[in-house]
């Protein structure tokens, strides 16, 4: 059984549609019990970093993700719920899980328009993603797919040894993240089409050691 | 490097598209599921669907459609179209939709554009502009009007006040459709477009004119739109969406071309 873990963030219905649909189980739940049950974890979300760490919080979320990623569960993290497994983010002043170093950061118009002065915030549509390494989870996708994203911030990982994936608009960015049994994405793998469904579908099978 | 959209629009009434798909065989689709599923395999980057049913009792059909959307087909896709309350946002929301519009309701109430985005995000909120030119005066400096009621009404707004007032209050994308233009099939109104999307920090989807590739090509250039919306165009069978898309690659325009 796969936890989609529900913090009142938004989204987490198409999450759990795209799941069922590719054929796994799984349930979206607040419970720190089922959450502790579960053979991997989602964590999805769409919202501000701020009130979605207050959820977290007073629903023991915090203690429950913590737990899942030290005993080793495979966790895929979401849009949000990527940013909020980093240490800090800028969204909001908000203190976050700290389970990858470094800071979550906004879009900056004089940094993203040096080139290109027509580039809006947030980052809304289809991109790429450059593997800077080699993941189980990645291995079916193919150089040209695109995913969706729709972010006016974004992960900035301390230890370049957690950059997975990078993406560029105006600035280079991560776009993926992971080390040991974490991989975390900037855009919606539920939201992407087949190529998003393909990291989907590898998540459900990982097996990280 | 961000791709251009494509975003097919597809108008529901009763719980039926109003122009089916007509293929090469002459087949007539007029179930939204089934139209959505289509666009998605043939390339769709999003989909609009626009709720015309005019009796409110059976806007809940509208509800059960996008619920079995959203386990039909993964892309984001938006409903517009008598979106009046935070509640009827909330609904669309909850039934799978990404995104939801509004309009008429947001001129009319303009909290209705923050009260959603604090309640959903900014992304999930965006503003449809229906919009005529009426040249330049005192009151519509741009010389182009904010209009209600499929353009019979004129609201003495100015469009691009409007535009920079929404992002404001917090819209995620600007949908902006001219009424001019509209039906034609004589391409988008790019002075009106690029005026907006140039002077709005948010994504502008351009509506409204689109007869060939050309138009989508000439809208996503020098009209600055970030995304564009079809309909007869592809409703049709005249145009497929590969076929556009590969006409704008070739241009040099950046869009998806693998799914």
């Amino acid at each position: 059984m796969i936890a989609i873990i529900d913090y009142d963030a938004g989204n987490l219905t198409s999450v759990a549609r795209a799941v069922t649909h590719i054929g796994f189980e799984c349930i979206v739940t607040n419970d720190t019990k089922e959450i502790g049950k579960a053979e991997r974890i989602i964590f999805p979300g769409v919202g501000a970093a701020g009130s979605a760490m207050k959820s977290i919080k007073r629903l023991g979320l915090d203690q429950a993700i913590n737990y899942a990623f030290s005993s080793g569960k495979p966790v895929l993290g979401i849009c949000l719920g990527t940013q909020i497994i980093m240490d800090y983010s800028e969204e909001n002043n908000t203190k976050c899980l700290g389970i990858i170093g470094g800071k979550v950061q906004s879009f900056r118009f004089d940094e993203i328009r040096k080139n290109d002065t027509g580039l809006k915030i947030p980052h809304m549509g289809w991109n790429r993603i450059m593997l800077q390494k080699k993941h189980f989870v990645l291995s079916d996708l193919k150089e040209e797919d695109e995913f969706y994203f729709v972010h006016g911030y974004y992960p900035v990982p301390n230890d370049p040894a957690h950059l997975i994936g990078t993406t560029e608009y105006g600035i280079q960015f991560a776009s993926i993240l992971g080390y040991r049994n974490i991989i975390a994405t900037q855009f919606h793998p539920e939201k992407s089409g087949r190529p998003g469904l393909s990291i989907l579908k590898k998540f459900c099978v990982w097996n990280p050691c | 490097m961000l791709s251009k959209r494509i975003i097919p629009c597809l108008d529901v009434r009763d719980g039926k598209t109003t122009k089916g798909i007509k293929f090469r065989d002459n087949v007539d689709i007029g179930d939204p599921v089934e139209m959505a599923r289509f666009y998605y395999e043939a390339g769709a980057d999003e989909i609009v669907f626009y709720d015309i049913t005019a009796s409110s009792e059976k806007r809940d059909i509208m509800i059960d459609v996008v619920r079995r959307v959203a386990e039909t087909i993964f892309i984001p896709f938006s409903v517009g179209g008598g979106i009046r309350t935070i509640e009827d946002m909330r609904k669309v929301l909850l039934a799978g939709a990404e995104k939801v519009s509004v309009n008429s309701a947001a001129v009319k109430n303009p909290e209705i554009i923050s009260k959603g985005a604090e309640a959903f995000g900014n992304q999930c909120v965006v503003l449809g502009m229906d919009v005529k030119h009426v040249g330049k005066n005192e009151d519509i400096p741009s010389g182009y009007e904010i209009v209600i009621n499929g353009g019979r009404t004129f609201m003495g707004i100015d469009a691009l006040e409007w535009a920079i007032e929404a992002e404001k209050l917090g819209a995620g994308e600007i949908c902006l459709n001219s009424i001019d233009a509209d039906g034609t099939c004589e391409g988008y109104e790019l002075a009106l477009t690029s005026l907006i999307s140039e002077n709005v920090g948010i994504p502008v989807i351009a509506s409204g004119g689109a007869g060939k590739p050309e138009h989508l090509y000439d809208v996503l250039t020098k009209g600055k739109a970030d995304a564009a919306l079809i309909a007869s165009m592809v409703h049709y069978g005249t145009y497929s969406i590969s076929g556009i898309k590969s006409h704008l690659d070739k241009n040099g325009v950046k869009v998806r071309k693998s799914w």
